[in-house]
């Protein structure tokens, strides 16, 4: 066995390191490090820096104009970005919608829309959910109805993660209600400037405004966006969902929690002593530490897997479940580090010398709030352990 | 043995437990708890009106109450109805001003609004080891008080001739910073230089020391008042949610999970209810401690099992699982009680 990177690697890791170094613009990575919301300007400026480097569409084939990396440059790439402080890529034109379009898509619909992505002439957000579907998500009711060249949509999506912003939607609807639920589905692109489509805010747990309803009322939408076959859309989207993800640890965001936590319990002061020295904060933190130290190690072994089959295995869903879990107990360490000042409303502390928390720190509580969604999003951990039972137990 | 409550409580808790209704549906709570002043002068009004303060006080010193089991009475409702007004800072300074020989009338009658100003940034939790000197005038900066954005009056602790002292500043004379709280309602900091006070007691150590323990015993009651709040909310929603056509209750892997989350509940309430039985510093961490890991996991759970909703701003369980997480940090967090509790087996 040999864990450690090949020297390709070891240069791409350095060639990446260089690049955050002279092109992340340090007010975003102060506003990512900070913790609140990133802006739609900011994520845009941080795809065009990564564009110009030809670094953007992670996922796509050359040919598409992606960089032509596999597992290991992304994962190589995921860590070092997220150590930075670089906002994450946003995910549903590039790592969601590109690779369907490249792998169901027709040739006009690649021509058309992948150059777009990569170019941010479009917004794109995910129309999966709808009040009654989510985690039984081929339960969804939004209607198209085939009426000569156009598709007429009615319904309801919800949960749309930046819809606020978004251009395009792509939507699975329902085509045919007769057969079994995920036989009569279809995978629609929708223009957001489409009459008939209202976006209405969901406040979230913290106060943000970062997801969304969306309501359909005879919504036109030429038939020509119809992606692959019409009722075969349950395959797109399982496509989509277990689609090669290398960043489902969350590896690199762990790793830079982590680090930060350490750094402030280092120079928090508690009656007279640094709160690192506490025996009870430190074993909390060393635990997590051990967690993370085998979790990297268990992605790369599904990676250099995924690299020698072609595709991940069913162990992804065990990294979802405990990328997240650890990624919540840094939030939770990361508010407890702060103490009583954790409980400033962000935007609510004094200034001056009154300020209760450094502006860096603000955001600690109501990150841990809002990343409760990481084990509710993208499949909860339920359904991951759903998922593995039936996979592994063989019961 | 009798675990009942006494009557004469049941009924300041049922009366109680009406006018927070009245008074504070989660829309109007949300309104006020966020935005400064961060509480609902009339809401604190009705509730002094009632004689709610009175709970907090012994018969002796003109009160009706002032035990472990009043703490608990109340707290559990206000809890229950997610109250963000400031009785926390009255629950601790009653005694202390009862043990000063202070008129008790403005406290008792809701006039005056007392916070307790100990944490200081680099000591929270720990007025012991505070910085702030205290002579004719106090100096020095107090952190996160709670309902120091309503006070009207500051219990200071400060180093005076070696010892902790306890002095009493008017709202009018510091200078307040109020900020809101992440889970509602507010706190302030209190920025002392040469700032006018009156020593109530000299030597007030111990004092300081017991009203901290029934803010924590409060902070315990009005966790279990919350978490009994959630875990019906949560299993209310677990028979009606259903996906792949069942309510989601009927899945094994999440009746599990409510009975564990019930069961960790009727702990808390169990070691809540000993706390306030005995009401020493051991069996209150003991208690505090327990709470405020409970409290979380009861936060987490309820958010998860309900799904996307529960992670709403509309959706009143999400502003429950704030304060719920969020009180473990008042007044020590399980971390801090844990090693006290620890530190007595050396
Ligand atoms: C912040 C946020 C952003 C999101 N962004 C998007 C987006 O951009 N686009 C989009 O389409 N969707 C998005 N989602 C929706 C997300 O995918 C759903 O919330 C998720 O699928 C869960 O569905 P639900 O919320 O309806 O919960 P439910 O499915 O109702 O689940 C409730 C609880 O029951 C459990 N449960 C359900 N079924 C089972 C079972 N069979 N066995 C055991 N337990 C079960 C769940 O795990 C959960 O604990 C987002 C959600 C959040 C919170």
């Amino acid at each position: 066995m040999d864990l450690s990177y090949s020297p390709q690697e070891q240069a791409f890791q350095a060639e990446v390191r260089q690049f955050l170094a002279d092109e992340l613009p340090d007010d975003i990575a102060a506003r990512v490090k900070a913790g609140g919301e990133v802006s739609k300007e900011d994520t845009e400026r941080w795809h065009a820096i990564l564009q110009s480097r030809g670094w953007l569409g992670q996922t796509w084939p050359e040919e598409h104009g992606g960089p032509g990396w596999g597992p290991v440059e992304r994962h190589i790439f995921d860590e070092e970005a997220a150590r930075a402080y670089a906002p994450r890529i946003l995910p549903f034109g590039l790592q969601m919608l590109g690779p369907v379009l490249i792998k169901f898509g027709s040739d006009e619909q690649k021509a058309h829309y992948l150059p777009r992505i990569l170019d941010g002439t479009d917004w794109w957000c995910q129309g999966y959910s709808e009040p009654g579907a989510g985690s039984d998500l081929a339960s969804l009711k939004t209607k198209a109805v085939r009426e000569g060249d156009e598709y007429v949509v009615n319904g309801q999506k919800t949960w749309t993660t930046l819809g606020q912003h978004a251009d395009w939607i792509f939507c699975l609807v329902r085509t045919d209600g007769s057969g079994k639920p995920q036989e009569g589905i279809s995978f629609l692109l929708i223009d957001m400037k489409t009459p008939g489509i209202e976006v209405r805010p969901i406040r979230l747990i913290e106060g943000g405004h970062e997801v969304n309803e969306v309501f359909f009322t005879d919504v036109r939408v030429p038939a020509e966006n119809l992606v692959w076959k019409e009722n075969d859309g349950w395959t797109v989207a399982k496509y989509l969902l277990t689609h090669e993800r290398t960043g489902i640890a969350g590896v690199g965001f762990s790793i830079a929690a982590f680090e930060r936590v350490k750094a402030l319990a280092a120079r928090t002061m508690r009656g007279g002593k640094r709160l690192i020295d506490d025996p009870l904060f430190a074993a909390r933190l060393a635990e997590v530490e051990m967690d993370l130290e085998a979790m990297k190690i268990f992605n790369l072994r599904m990676l250099a897997e995924a690299q020698r089959v072609g595709h991940p295995g069913v162990e992804t869903s065990m990294l979802k479940i405990r990328g997240t879990e650890v990624r919540q107990a840094l939030n939770d360490l990361y508010r407890r580090a702060l103490g009583p000042a954790a409980a400033v409303m962000p935007g609510e502390a004094p200034g001056g010398n009154a300020a209760v928390l450094a502006p860096e720190d603000e955001g600690a509580a109501a990150s841990y709030f809002n990343n409760r969604k990481i084990s509710i999003f993208g499949g909860s951990n339920e359904i991951q352990k759903n998922i593995l039972t039936k996979a592994m137990l063989e019961l | 043995m009798n675990f009942e409550m006494t009557d004469d409580r049941r009924m300041l808790a049922d009366s109680l437990s009406k006018l927070l209704g009245d008074l504070y549906g989660i829309e109007h709570r949300t309104s006020m708890a966020y935005d400064a002043p961060f509480h609902d002068i009339e809401g604190w009004k009705a509730l002094a009106e009632l004689g709610i303060l009175y709970a907090f006080v012994s018969e002796d010193a003109g009160g009706m109450g002032g035990g472990g089991f009043d703490l608990l009475a109340v707290f559990e409702q206000l809890g229950a109805a997610l109250c963000p007004e400031p009785l926390l800072g009255a629950a601790m300074a009653a005694p202390l001003l009862a043990e000063a020989g202070e008129e008790l009338e403005p406290l008792l009658s809701g006039e005056a609004i007392y916070a307790l100003a100990l944490d200081e940034p680099e000591a929270p939790w720990d007025a012991e080891a505070g910085a702030t000197e205290g002579g004719d005038t106090l100096t020095g900066r107090k952190t996160a008080v709670y309902g120091g954005n309503a006070a009207t009056h500051f219990l200071v602790s400060a180093r005076r001739e070696g010892k902790l002292a306890l002095y009493e500043v008017k709202a009018e004379d510091a200078a307040v910073t109020p900020w809101g709280m992440i889970d509602g309602g507010g706190a302030a900091e209190l920025m002392l230089d040469g700032t006018a006070a009156r020593c109530l007691l000299p030597d007030a150590g111990p004092a300081i020391e017991q009203a901290l323990d029934r803010g924590r015993l409060a902070l315990c009651a009005e966790a279990v008042g919350a978490m009994d709040w959630c875990y019906a909310t949560t299993l209310d929603y677990l028979k009606s949610r259903k996906q792949f056509g069942r309510e989601i209750g009927k899945f094994q892997a999440l009746q599990h999970r409510m009975v564990e989350m019930k069961t960790a509940i009727e702990q808390a309430r169990s070691i809540t209810i000993a706390a306030a039985d005995r009401m020493d510093w051991r069996s209150v961490a003991m208690a505090k401690s327990l709470v405020g890991r409970v409290a979380r996991k009861v936060s987490e759970e309820s958010i998860q099992l309900h799904g996307g909703i529960g992670m709403t701003w509309e959706y009143p369980l999400s502003h429950y699982a704030k304060r719920l997480v969020m009180l473990d940090a008042q007044l020590g967090d399980a971390d801090f009680h844990t090693a006290r509790v620890a530190a007595t087996y050396a």
